[in-house]
């Protein structure tokens, strides 16, 4: 674990950037790592990520695009179109949350 | 812990791989249905092209008339752990199946037509066999929606250059 200055602040981040503590996390941040990668939030980058981030709260768990769909709303093209790619993994990279676990 | 002044940013457009999936889905029994589409979803999460071609009992899964109704049959399936003897009598297969059904919802696993869609909305491409197409007398229209064709062994080799294959 490393901690680095992100946007001005020292960030708990693991070897690949990600946070490891989620509580160091803000709308700020969120900004700041989504311009990391290349991303401007929209409103809808940040229903995902509110849901991500309430859904993690209760779970303990950063849901995958499944979950995404069937509980957060938000459906899996909508999640290829915000964050291209690799949905799951930069979501979570922006929403301060770990990589998601579950297979499907 | 170590100090650093920059935190690093994870590489998520790695472009140059230029990785590209074919998986081959060859059964039609409920449990063989799962591990290409698991894979294919994984797949497409990543970022990787990914085409799943559906060839002889695969066919039942992309079947309008089959798609939704895959069996599990316990017969000559040792990793049940149930008595061998008892597996073939009548129900049991409607029995196994579900409860192989009731156990993948459990866990949020769509059923086979919704993790196709799943697939297709995540940008993958799905294609039926044509020698399979011939010897069943299917056509198009008794297929998913969502199939972009009936191809040839010959175009599925042309369309897979350059991918690992995964044949299940």
């Amino acid at each position: 674990m490393t901690v680095a200055a992100i946007h001005g602040r020292d960030i708990h981040v693991d070897v690949e950037g990600f946070l490891t503590d989620p509580m160091e996390w803000d709308e700020s941040l969120a900004e700041a790592l989504a311009a990391n990668i290349g991303i401007d939030l929209t409103e809808g980058h940040w229903s995902a990520i509110r849901f991500a981030r309430s859904d993690f709260a209760a779970n303990g768990e950063t849901p995958t695009l499944r979950r995404m769909a069937t509980t957060g709303g938000v459906a899996t093209k909508d999640m290829f179109a915000l964050f291209p790619k690799k949905p799951a993994k930069k979501m979570a990279y922006v929403a301060g949350l770990p990589k998601p676990v579950g297979c499907v | 812990m170590t100090m650093t002044l920059e935190a690093p940013v994870p590489v998520f457009d790695e472009e140059s791989t230029g990785r590209k999936l074919a998986i081959i889905c060859s059964k039609g029994s409920l449990d063989m249905a799962y591990p290409g589409l698991v894979l294919a979803n994984a797949a497409l999460g990543e970022g990787i092209e990914t085409h799943v071609f559906f060839t002889f009992w695969g066919f039942d899964m992309i079947n309008k008339e089959t798609m939704g109704h895959l069996k599990f049959t316990p017969v000559g399936n040792p990793a049940t752990h149930m008595p061998p003897m008892l597996m073939g009598l009548p129900g049991m297969t409607s029995f196994a199946t579900h409860m192989m059904k009731k156990q993948i919802e459990g866990i949020d696993i769509p059923d086979v037509p919704e993790f196709l869609e799943m697939i297709t909305d995540a940008g993958g491409h799905l294609w039926a066999c044509r020698m399979s197409a011939d010897m069943m007398h299917i056509e198009e229209k008794d297929l998913y929606e969502r199939v972009e064709g009936i191809i040839s062994a010959t175009d599925f080799i042309e369309l897979s250059e350059g991918a690992q294959i995964i044949f299940v």
